[in-house]
């Protein structure tokens, strides 16, 4: 559960021999905005149709085209901002930001520099043992993505495939309030779970949906809490960006690099050059991209094809009234209504597919069964098959009636899993499938009472033995279980056979 | 005289109405004047199959009801226009071949209303120009010449062609596009009407930009009426520019009664400049004459920000030009330069570049680029904003104290000899842009009329400003200047083979 009153997790550092280093990072995450067409333009933002297949007039920069905004991106950037309790602008402007690459068809990207969309919000990261950091956001902008080049196509030439042009971008910026690999990873988790419970991002990391450009400096111990109390940026030491990542894996090993680089450095007794770096996955090493001198100079000016962005109030509280409940609220009230425990409560949230999944199966009183039959049963089954929630072969009706099923009694906990099995398989009803593999269990106390009494009269010198050896109770409820052809309830047969046999329980 | 020769849109729609001449038979006779005037190098492209057959289709529709508000007019636009599957240059290299798919919103609402397109009009490269020099065609030649000198003179420009084609008769009306005085300072040099309408009235969807928030279309014709007819024509809002507005476009040809009383006209003190011409000078006072004695109230007003406008706008239209013409890449489309063996894109894009851009339009990128850079984008460009809004602020002043509209020469003088600022700085060339610019930085409706000669018999242009969406106000002052001064629209004709 989040509470304002943990502790901040301790900060990642690195033992030099003069100095005992702490990393800082600020992340600027590209999250592609879920919307069937481009920010500008109407073209599909599908992902992996054929090159240029998905390219108007005005992606491609023709003379004469203009930009027409989309409302939907608007919205579902609003959206975010208020998913991370982030202010909302409502008068914002789109600049040009200006350089030549053959994928970028304009020879300018629209974005949003000075008037961004979104200003500062927050996000709790929950990190090891209760611990939670807090990351700033600065602002979210909404912007244009870039086209692809392709230069491993041909010796001689490269391809430029303009489908991913103008499809709109959210830029969330942080503050540098990260301070360790895991952190940095753990809040992008978590930023993507936001995004895919408010559904303004799928956060396919693969696709690319989902990049960080990762700013990464070392400080002495100490120099943080200076910045803290006075936002000099220069106690944090020179930064390095880390440029275009879209794994966690790589970005842990990216910054882990990066921080000993720059202590290396620093204790040899050299600087640390602001510039931008790429890592490269095969070294496992950051390499120079461009020094702070080759940086492009942007020319960024208000775009005069666009009118200020001017948004209504009601606007922004109407999104605020439909905006679904979030990862933590979910997961708290998951803890406080249903009793179960902040590890299943967080393993459930984890989605929001999960989530409303427990919630369709939820059977009233019966809510840790439910969350130890999803968390154990059906996760570990789909983890196993390499499926997701989503296409889960069970659903959560057919779920839920095993479960009713196997709470009223009717079936065994054995049953109930042979019977998960089967649904798994056919995908057909539970209810069908008890009643054709005679399935059902015996609760009927008089026909158990009539089994366990064949037993105990075919068995007198057992019957003896169990005076002093009480453990053979066991095998008469397995002779009765055999005799029902496993149908009998082994919870009433156990207490038969004990009664019968007069022996406490 | 034929009864063809010197028609408006007008009396042409009536004629042809009448069946006293047919579309073919009209697109036919302009089509010969224009083969007969080549000198004049108005056209770039003409396009007379297309012409013809879409004359025939006038032919049919002429009697029926829906024929539209133009069927049968032959017309010409500046090559800045996109017309579909029809070569669109704006007049430079870089767009060599280049033929698009689309075509502008505003020509298609003249298509739509049945207009024949005669051709595609000369023009200064990317509208960056005031003489129609910096074409990649050579200069358009003006139709007016002083008879003793026999001189080629300058159309000005940007929409030289434009306007000449309009003067020398070689088609009922153009269309221009005005960003610092484009449309309005060539009709003054070629005896015409031009109206730059306010900014967002006409869509700029599929013109090929200059400086978006300076750009509009508008029409170039003979007449008063003509223009209204056509403005009425291409204005709307349009969902495919954000720019456009979606004020109601009025009536306009039903706003013209000449009816000046109760009017009030402004004459602006800082438009006396030092150096212009008597002849100007007499021109504007006869012009306010001619207003008093219609009935209108005179009245001196102050801009006082006016001698910031031009410098204003070279820092503004060059900015946005240096980023709109980033898209000529050598990429997509249009010119690419031939790489050696070796090279790659970097020099892909400086010869490209290099070699398809004419002088004038890489000075404007150059001073564009400059002004956005880092560490300039405060003193120039930032500063170039604030100056716009303050002389925005003059205009408002002026029209919420309840002036009508104001009054001022088009240009600081008549058309000048074509090569005659050659060896001159830019800015002797930018200085013709003096009265014009500040419409454009305002976004208010303003208009050329020819009411009057130099001496020599050189044309000169009245420049009626108004506040924003008063186009009919505007109009509607500049049809009773037209009728009071008596211009007579009329070049020699000097050019013919």
């Amino acid at each position: 559960m989040i509470n304002k009153q943990q502790k901040e997790p301790q900060p990642q550092t690195i033992e030099g021999t003069l100095s005992t280093w702490e990393v800082v990072i600020g992340m600027e995450v590209h999250a592609q905005i879920k919307s069937d067409s481009k920010l500008f333009s109407e073209s599909s933002t599908v992902f992996g149709n054929e090159p240029n297949t998905n390219v108007s007039l005005v992606d491609a920069a023709m003379p004469g085209m203009l930009p027409v905004l989309n409302n939907f991106c608007v919205e579902q950037a609003i959206k975010t901002g208020l998913g991370l309790k982030a202010k909302i602008n409502l008068f914002s402007q789109f600049d040009r930001k200006n350089y030549f690459y053959p994928d970028l068809p304009q020879g300018y990207q629209i974005s949003q520099l000075y008037h961004p969309l979104v200003g500062e919000g927050e996000v709790m990261v929950q990190m090891e043992e209760g611990s939670v950091r807090k990351v700033g956001i600065e602002r979210i902008h909404i912007e244009q993505d870039a086209g692809k080049s392709i230069h491993d196509m041909d010796p001689n030439l490269s391809f430029i495939d303009l489908n991913r042009t103008g499809v709109g971008l959210m830029e969330i910026v942080s503050r540098p309030d990260i301070r360790s690999a895991d952190e940095a990873t753990a809040y992008l988790r978590k930023l993507r779970q936001i995004l895919q419970y408010l559904g303004t991002c799928d956060g396919n990391m693969q696709e690319g949906s989902l990049r960080a450009d990762v700013n990464v400096s070392v400080c002495h111990k100490g120099s943080y809490e200076n910045y803290s109390q006075t936002k000099d940026f220069s106690y944090l030491g020179t930064r390095c960006e880390i440029k275009n990542m879209n794994s966690m894996r790589f970005i842990q090993q990216a910054i882990d690099f990066e921080a000993r680089r720059q202590v290396a450095l620093l204790e040899d007794g050299n600087q640390v050059i602001q510039e931008t770096r790429l890592y490269d996955v095969d070294s496992g090493k950051t390499k120079s991209m461009r020094s702070k001198e080759e940086a492009h100079d942007y020319r960024y000016f208000p775009c005069p094809d666009l009118p200020a962005l001017k948004i209504n109030q009601e606007l922004v509280n109407s999104i605020q009234e439909k905006l679904p409940e979030l990862p933590d609220e979910k997961k708290t009230r998951f803890i406080e209504d249903f009793g179960i425990t902040e590890y299943d409560a967080e393993v459930l949230t984890m989605d929001k597919g999960s989530a409303d999944f427990f919630e369709k199966v939820l059977i009233n009183g019966h809510e840790k069964l439910t969350a130890n039959w999803i968390i154990n049963e059906l996760f570990g089954r789909l983890n196993k098959e390499g499926l997701n929630i989503g296409n889960s072969p069970i659903s959560a009706a057919h779920l839920k009636e095993i479960l009713s099923h196997l709470i009223k009694s009717e079936i065994s906990s054995k049953m109930a899993k042979e019977l998960f099995e089967l649904v798994w398989t056919t995908k057909r009803s539970p209810s069908e499938l008890i009643k054709e593999h005679s399935m059902k269990q015996v609760t009927d106390q008089g026909h158990i009472e009539k089994l366990v009494d064949e037993i105990i009269n075919e068995n007198p010198h057992q019957v003896e033995r169990v005076a002093s050896n009480p453990k053979i109770l066991g095998w008469f409820v397995g002779q009765v279980m055999k005799a029902s052809d496993g149908k009998a309830n082994p919870k009433v047969t156990n207490e038969l056979v004990a009664k019968k046999l007069g022996i406490n329980l | 005289m034929s009864k063809l020769e010197n028609l408006t849109i007008s009396k042409a729609r009536d004629l042809l109405s009448r069946g006293e001449v047919s579309a073919v038979a009209l697109t036919e006779h302009y089509l010969a004047k224009i083969e007969s005037s080549q000198k004049l190098n108005a056209f770039c492209l003409t396009t007379a199959e297309l012409a013809l057959e879409k004359a025939k289709h006038c032919d049919k529709l002429i009697k029926s009801a829906d024929k539209g508000k133009l069927c049968g007019i032959p017309l010409a636009v500046k090559d800045i226009f996109c017309t579909k599957s029809l070569p669109t240059q704006a007049a430079s290299k870089i767009l060599e071949g280049f033929i698009p798919p689309y075509e502008s919103t505003v020509t298609s609402k003249l298509w739509a209303e049945n207009a024949i397109l005669l051709g595609k009009l000369n023009m200064d490269e990317f509208a960056m120009g005031s003489s129609n020099e910096t074409s990649i065609y050579g200069p358009t030649i003006n139709p007016w010449q002083v008879a003793s000198e026999m001189q080629p003179l300058s159309p000005g420009g940007s929409s030289g062609g434009s306007a000449a084609a309009v003067a020398a008769d070689l088609c009922l009306a153009s269309l221009g596009t005005d960003t610092g005085g484009s449309i309005r300072q060539p009709a003054a040099f070629n005896g015409v009407v031009g109206i730059k309408p306010t900014y967002g009235r006409c869509s700029r969807w599929g013109i090929i930009a200059f400086a978006s928030s300076l750009d509009q279309a508008g029409p170039i014709t003979k007449t008063v009426r003509d223009s209204a007819i056509l403005l009425e024509i291409i204005s709307g809002h349009d969902k495919k520019d954000s720019t456009s507005v979606a004020n109601k476009v009025p009536n306009f040809e039903a706003a013209l009664d000449g009816d000046m009383r109760g009017k009030k006209i402004g004459i602006p003190a800082e438009y006396r400049i030092d150096g212009t011409p008597p002849e100007i000078i007499k021109l504007w006072e006869t012009g306010i004459e001619l207003l008093r004695d219609s009935g209108a109230e005179i009245v001196d007003i102050s801009l006082p920000h006016t001698k910031y406008s031009l410098p204003t706008y070279y820092v503004l239209a060059p900015a946005e030009a240096s980023s709109n013409l980033a898209r000529y890449d050598g990429v997509k489309y249009g010119y690419r330069a031939t790489l050696k063996k070796g090279e790659g894109i970097n020099e892909l894009y400086e010869k490209t570049r290099s070699e398809g851009f004419g002088d004038e339009v890489k000075r404007r990128i150059m001073v564009g680029t400059y002004v956005l850079s880092a560490g300039f984008y405060e003193a120039y460009y930032q500063k170039a904003l604030k100056v716009r809004s303050l002389i925005k602020k003059d205009f408002e002043n002026v029209f919420s104290m309840g002036v009508n509209a104001i009054l001022t020469p088009t240009t600081p003088s008549p058309a000048f000899p074509l090569g005659s600022k050659e060896d001159k700085s830019p800015v002797e060339m930018y200085l013709n842009d003096v009265f014009t610019v500040p419409a454009n930085l305002a976004g208010l409706p303003a208009i050329s009329i020819p009411t009057g000669t130099t001496d020599n018999g050189l044309p000169l242009g009245l420049q009626i400003i108004g506040p924003a969406w008063k186009e009919s106000e505007v109009l509607n002052i500049a049809f009773r200047l037209e009728q009071d001064s008596g211009f007579k629209f009329k070049p020699d004709q000097w050019w013919t083979n």
